[in-house]
């Protein structure tokens, strides 16, 4: 696939980006950002750390353990053991909802629990307060969880939050208490936390609850954390079509819907990176695949239906599917075609999260615009080159700190739920089963990858490629809209969303329009305008 | 229903090195260091930029298992370095972390030898060293801790000028901007430290900016030792904690102590303190400025005279809007605060000597969960506090007026002005349209003439 629009020479702009920095950091920034070709897949290096120093739009092992995978369960109690900050930073900032059935239904989310570690429990130890506090978490709303969060000083000073909370759950009897070892230094980015969180879900919740689930066509949302309210609309999209939602890992979830997730018959996994693990442990316990899918972008959503019902291979279903997808299309078609004129040609690009900057290429691709750079911010290899690098992976010290847990097959309630032989059949027919293609594929021939851009090469590719809009986060917001040029966030969505399925289509395409057309930016004189056309690299620009 | 518990719920109050990263943004030519895990760096600028909506870059040392293990001296100085090369920094703000405080390392120790391997080839920035650790206070603390290490590091004595040190404790761009602005009416010079009117509210940028522009200049904090005088806002700062407390005692530079300058008897005392230092009279400007506030006060008070309010927030900001409700016939009925001082009691019977009588509350090193519980006993008229206070408010039917940080759910948080006659005439007219709004929406005759 060759874009229609003018690229500047990538390989300039990669020497460019790495000119600035000291030999050593050049010569390990440079493995990172990589010109990409969709038919061979270069190697991208990536999971590796930070160098010190170097500004990073990354967070910590915490942030992917309690703020991402955790946070959205409404009805654990989680409690982060440590000083103030990590449990106020984490404090519902990361917008993602939830909706009680009643409201008698426990919802936590709005809380902030925090051991609040003063000086004397670093020296004499925290346990003591850590316990004390769970104790009072259970006096007050008797949760049928409670989850402890390790913050750094924790790990240091050989606090055992497992011990701790083995000790509280067999005390209470009726709360699942349980521990996450997600120490900020762990791991090189927040990425090592999700893992974490992967492994303690997937020992202490999943599997508690052998109630056989209801419904003919069942299966798990992994992956997807409604931010803005986007599984409320996947929800409404698979009622729609008749699909039993089990579990949601974890937006909207409840402890119950989790321990109850092995009795699904597929995983739909939205962002593989930071829930992979759930799916392979899964399929490997107790023989559930899963499937990669993107309901960002009202045509990916309809392909994901599509292969949803193909993997069920249920005449009804797939029917019943069509029918939704022609019944949903004309509201988007009519926004779209309005929008479209206004926003095709124009470029994008994405900086963002383990699967973000994938699946809104989607969304953009929809509004005519084409992504000439995206990169993730931590994400591994398997997420941009796809899952057939895994064996390749150079396992290092970062990734070897974190457990493996060795999984097997459930003597009891192992069910393959399709056999060796219907699974070759259904990958024949294009499905992903148990496996992801990754970013890269879906990207343009010159397109440029860089994995955990930083500050400064942000600001460097800003001033060579002019994109009509930069995706990332809060950090860069502001320093890329000083520089004239609207930046979209992709984790909060500007306080706005959802984003996924139809609905979320529509309101992406309104927002975007508002954002690259807004008269607003015609008032901000660009670095670039000063000088004509800009010099040094401009000038080098190839036409495809 | 004071329940006394261990944990902390919803706290009302944010980590040590927040506050110092915000203060070292007031450094000119400045790049605030964590040292420590990265994610410390992440959160406190996602945090900082959601209330100041400006870039914030803080550096970090990325630690990894290893340095938690051995120490982080050697991530410390390799992050020095590439920020030293890559930002090139007039100075860079190296403020500890929980990580880095309960290992111990010497950081101190490790800038000195920074300083030595590296002292040929590239620029060497200053060095300024605060001590951090999140299990101690709160932002604040690490705010304070932060000018006091940057006056510490810089000052030296020189002959004796007229200029003023003014350490205006942590308050908005627009108070810096107004503070400013005073000094250059007097026609005095000053040194205001820190200066991030511009840093955390500044306009687009014709060119990239590695480091945004503006802040106090390092030459400028050299001569803090010199100055004629320190002024220093924050009833509950200490001057053992304080910029101008060690310039007292290290230069004999004189210390005048004022609370935040909010209401007119607080803001009086700043411009009187501000008329014996120069010499000058204040400028009319401001003698129209208090004219009008004054008329204000008689204008409103039937709005707000007798209304019952909960403050929250720093214990700094707290007295002084205590100073500001009691002039306007307000009853603060709970003075809230995370911040543990010892002092908050004793400030406000200063200024409210009957506060018992009169039934007012004052607690320290509380959290939501603590307001919550006294605001569904006492109910109060409104809250008064940052943006943290909103479920609390949404829950209770009980109006949230949105001052201090953070404010994350209203626009400006940045822009918004506490300080003297003007910054006390916009939270009056904002509490008497809360009292209107309130009412006219409570109306079920819909008066359009309130």
């Amino acid at each position: 696939m060759e874009a229609n629009i003018h690229f500047p020479d990538p390989s300039k702009v990669r020497e460019e980006l790495i000119q600035k920095y000291p030999a050593k950091v050049a010569k390990k920034r440079a493995k990172s950002i990589i010109v990409n070709d969709p038919l061979i897949i270069p190697e991208v290096q990536a999971n590796v750390r930070t160098v010190p120093g170097i500004i990073t739009q990354r967070g910590c092992s915490y942030a992917g353990c309690k703020g991402v995978v955790l946070g959205p369960t409404r009805d654990i109690v989680n409690i982060v053991h440590g000083p103030i900050g990590c449990s106020f930073y984490a404090w519902l900032t990361r917008r993602n909802q939830t909706r009680t059935e009643s409201l008698m239904d426990a919802n936590y989310i709005p809380y902030c629990f925090s051991t609040d570690m003063q000086e004397e429990n670093v020296v004499f130890g925290g346990e003591k307060k850590l316990k004390i506090a769970i104790q009072e978490a259970y006096d007050l709303f008797h949760p049928k969880s409670i989850a402890i969060f390790s913050t750094c000083p924790v790990g240091l000073i050989g606090d055992d939050v497992h011990a701790a909370s083995k000790e509280m759950r067999e005390k209470f009897g009726d709360c699942n208490v349980f521990g996450f070892s997600c120490e900020g230094y762990r791991g090189v980015s927040q990425s090592a936390g999700h893992h974490i969180a992967n492994n303690g879900v997937f020992k202490h919740m999943v599997g508690r609850n052998n109630t056989p689930s209801v419904g003919k066509f069942k299966l798990n949302l992994l992956g997807e954390y409604n931010i803005g309210g986007d599984a409320f609309e996947i929800e409404r999209i698979f009622e729609k079509v008749g699909i039993t939602l089990v579990a949601s890992f974890s937006g909207n979830s409840t402890v119950r819907a989790i321990e109850n997730a092995h009795t699904a018959d597929l995983n739909v996994i939205l962002c593989h990176r930071s829930i992979n693990y759930m799916g392979d442990m899964m399929e490997t316990k107790y023989g559930i695949p899963w499937m990669k899918v993107n309901f960002v972008g009202a045509e990916s959503t309809a392909k994901s239906l599509r292969k949803i019902a193909e993997y069920f291979g249920d005449e009804e279903l797939k029917a019943k599917v069509e029918e939704v997808i022609a019944e949903e299309t004309p509201r988007v078609k009519a926004v779209i075609d309005e929008i479209l004129p206004r926003t095709t040609g124009k470029t994008a690009m994405l900086f963002v999260g383990g699967s973000r900057a994938h699946h809104y290429q989607d969304l953009f691709a929809e509004l005519g615009m084409t992504t000439v750079a995206a990169g993730y911010e931590f994400a591994h290899r398997d997420d941009y080159e796809g899952r057939h690098v895994l064996p390749s992976i150079k396992i290092d010290a970062d990734s070897k700190n974190i457990e493996e847990l060795k999984v097997l097959p459930d003597p009891e309630l192992f069910n393959p739920r399709k056999t060796e032989a219907e699974l070759k059949a259904l990958k024949e027919k294009g499905l992903e089963i148990n496996g992801y293609e990754g970013m890269m594929k879906q990207m343009t021939r010159k397109s440029l990858v860089v994995d955990d851009l930083s500050h400064y090469e942000s600001e460097k590719l800003i001033e060579i490629y002019k994109p009509d809009i930069f995706c990332a986060g809060i950090k860069e917001k502001y320093v890329v809209q000083k520089m004239g040029i609207p930046l979209k966030q992709l984790h909060s969505y500007d306080y706005g969303g959802p984003y996924t399925g139809f609905e979320g289509a529509v309101n992406f395409y309104k927002d975007i329009d508002r954002m690259v057309n807004n008269p607003v930016w015609k008032l901000i004189k660009a670095p670039w305008e000063k000088n004509g056309n800009g010099a040094g690299l401009a000038a080098s620009y190839v036409t495809q | 229903m004071k329940h006394a518990k261990t944990a902390t719920q919803n706290a009302c109050k944010l980590c040590n090195p927040l506050g110092a990263c915000l203060a070292f943004r007031g450094i000119e030519s400045c790049v605030p260091f964590l040292h420590g895990s990265q994610g410390c760096a992440t959160y406190i600028r996602r945090y900082l930029i959601s209330h100041y909506k400006e870039p914030i870059d803080i550096a970090s040392s990325n630690f990894h298992e290893e340095s938690a293990v051995f120490g982080g001296s050697h991530n410390l100085k390799i992050g020095l370095k590439n920020v030293s090369d890559q930002y090139k920094p007039q100075v860079i703000g190296v403020a500890t972390t929980c990580l880095s405080e309960t290992i111990g390392d010497d950081v101190p120790g490790i800038l000195r030898e920074y300083k030595k391997e590296f002292k040929n080839g590239t620029p060497m920035p200053i060095l300024i060293h605060a001590s951090t650790p999140s299990y101690q206070g709160s932002h604040i603390d690490g705010f304070h801790a932060a000018v006091r290490a940057t006056v510490k590091t810089l000052a030296e004595k020189g002959e004796e000028q007229s200029l003023i040190n003014l350490f205006p404790n942590m308050v908005s761009p627009a108070d810096l901007r107004y503070l400013k602005e005073i000094f250059n009416d007097f026609k005095a010079p000053l040194m205001l430290l820190p200066d991030y009117s511009q840093t955390m509210d500044g306009g687009p940028w014709g060119e990239y900016h590695r480091i945004p522009p503006g802040g106090t200049p390092a030459s400028a904090i050299v001569s803090a030792g010199s100055a004629s005088a320190s002024i220093e806002f924050g009833s509950t700062l200490e001057a053992s904690k304080s910029a101008a407390g060690y310039l007292e005692e290290a230069f004999d530079v004189p210390r005048y102590h004022l609370s935040l300058p909010i209401g007119i008897k607080e803001s009086d005392k700043f411009f009187s303190l501000l008329e014996t230092l120069t010499g000058k009279p204040r400028p009319e400007k401001y003698e129209d400025e208090r004219r009008r506030l004054i008329d204000a006060y008689a204008d409103g008070h039937k709005y707000v005279f007798e209304k019952k309010a909960i403050l929250y927030g720093e214990e700094d900001l707290v007295v002084a809007m205590t100073a500001f409700l009691s002039e306007i016939g307000m009853t603060p009925l709970l003075c809230a605060s995370g911040g543990k001082s010892g002092l908050l009691k004793k400030r406000i019977m200063e200024l409210i000597p009957d506060m018992e009588e009169l039934g007012i509350k004052v607690r320290e090193g509380v959290d939501f969960a603590d307001i919550e519980d006294e605001a569904k006993v006492l109910k109060p008229d409104f809250l008064i506090g940052n943006s943290k206070g909103y479920t609390m408010s949404r829950k209770n039917n009980i109006p949230l007026l949105r001052l201090g940080f953070p404010i994350h759910d209203r626009f400006g948080g940045q822009r918004m002005h506490h300080l003297g006659y003007r910054g006390t005439q916009e939270l009056f007219d904002r509490i008497v349209n809360t009292v209107i709004e309130q009412r006219q929406n409570a109306s079920s005759i819909g008066y359009t003439y309130m």
